[in-house]
């Protein structure tokens, strides 16, 4: 079995569901920090037979917990202090995100504007619809 | 400082307030005549349409204002590549109240967050027409009266009918209101308003393919057109254009005090000889156009009457 240390100060991304670890990465622009980060594929897990943990050697603050909680609000954030868990942070859907996903309707504004941003906001928490702030065009995140 | 984006930007009161306003400039057009000597209304229209463009016009002239403005892409400085954003700031030193009309949904909102000066959305793309809805909801208020207790009628393209999407949000604030969706099944109510927003909040409807069947029933009869190109095939499109198209004989089955409206412009859905039946009140509805424009101009420059 793989054996990965545990991390001093930083956050341990668990529950992450398998094969995703790589888009968090990138969605989380970890790839700009210059610190030890461990992605750990295909690990063993009671509750969802397969997971993916992320392990970031960082302060938290660097962490985007709206772009995380909107890719996966189930994922378990684990603050580590001198090697061990001190907080667990509940992650809870964005009201509101910016430039995570694009507006895919050829006919708003976001498609010749230059520079704006892509705003989404959360219209309906049950069923995870996000509407352009724009052109009001759905984008169901489940 | 206020823009009006979606008819749902003001509150059922604020709109009350707004047609209270409408109807005393209807009542007294001189005393609302000079009421914005000195003020500029610029009419951005990105694209082509004559009707709201000059009833913005003819508006703000009722108010004593001047306008300026251009009525395509073609003639702005959009053909050179300038953002909206830009156009607005310019405008912004121009001009002292914008209606902005663009092909691009959302293209009044990022105006409106850049400018310096009241937008109003004059339609964007297939998505917002708020002046269109309020024309229609003061039209229905002046000459029924009343806003709650209406079985309505909405006849044709409900799918992609963006007035008649804009009217049923805003109806649905008001209580006791029945819809009845008259439209071939190409062209039904979208899923989103008839199972997140009409069943959700138990909202009375019913969908019916021939209007026939339901003109004795209803108070008011909202028509749009049944375009050819929306249909999948010639031959569904012959045998159903006719279903949606009103006649004398379908309006001897409609009570005597109901209204028939239609945000024009008309084709050929509704007959020329329906227009002299004093029940055909769509010519109406584009004076009453002209009046909730002068007041929302009033209302968004802040301009106090006395």
């Amino acid at each position: 079995m793989l054996n990965v240390g545990r991390i001093e100060e930083g956050f341990v991304l668990d529950h992450i569901k398998a094969g995703k670890s790589l888009s968090i990465y990138h969605d989380l622009k970890l790839d700009k920090l210059d610190c030890t980060i461990a992605i750990i594929k295909n690990a063993k897990s009671n509750k969802m037979g397969k997971k993916d943990i992320v392990k970031v050697e960082c302060d938290i603050d660097m962490l985007d917990f709206d772009i995380l909680g909107f890719i996966d609000h189930n994922i378990t954030v684990n603050v580590i202090k001198d090697g061990e868990i001190v907080a667990k942070k509940d992650l809870v859907l964005p009201k509101q995100i910016t430039n995570v996903i694009k507006c895919k309707n050829p006919r708003c504004i976001t498609s010749i504007e230059q520079e704006l941003q892509h705003v989404f906001i959360l219209t309906d928490e049950e069923k995870e619809i996000y509407r352009c702030k724009y052109c009001e065009e759905h984008y169901n995140n489940q | 400082m206020r823009h009006l984006m979606s008819p749902l930007d003001m509150s059922v009161d604020e709109l009350d307030r707004l047609m209270n306003l409408a109807d005393n400039i209807r009542l007294n057009p001189d005393k609302y005549a000079h009421v914005c000597d000195g003020k500029i209304l610029a009419t951005c229209f990105y694209e082509p349409s004559t009707r709201t463009r000059l009833s913005f016009e003819s508006a703000m002239m009722h108010l004593g204002g001047k306008t300026l403005g251009f009525a395509s892409a073609d003639s702005s400085s959009a053909a050179k590549g300038e953002s909206v954003s830009d156009t607005i700031r310019m405008i912004s030193c121009y001009a002292d109240i914008c209606a902005m009309r663009h092909p691009k949904e959302g293209a009044p909102m990022v105006a409106a967050s850049k400018s310096k000066i009241p937008v109003i959305n004059a339609g964007d793309g297939g998505h917002q027409h708020p002046t269109q809805t309020l024309t229609d909801l003061l039209t229905i208020r002046s000459l029924k009266g009343h806003l709650d207790q209406l079985t309505i009628g909405l006849c044709g393209d409900l799918k992609f009918g963006r007035t008649v999407h804009s009217l049923i949000n805003a109806l649905i604030r008001y209580p006791n209101i029945n819809f009845v969706f008259i439209s071939p099944e190409e062209l039904r109510i979208p899923d989103y308003i008839r199972d997140d927003l009409l069943k959700q909040d138990h909202i009375s409807f019913k969908e019916v393919i021939r209007l026939e069947e339901v003109m004795p029933e209803l108070d008011l009869l909202y028509m749009t057109r049944v375009q050819k190109e929306r249909f999948f095939n010639e031959e569904d499109y012959v045998r159903l254009k006719d279903f949606y198209i009103l006649d004398k004989s379908k309006m001897e089955l409609a009570r005597p005090d109901m209204l028939v409206l239609h945000p024009l412009p008309r084709v050929n859905e509704i007959s020329v000889e329906v227009d002299d039946d004093p029940r055909a009140v769509y010519f109406e509805q584009v004076q009453y156009g002209v009046y909730i424009r002068m007041a929302l101009i009033l209302a968004l420059l802040e301009v106090e009457v006395e």
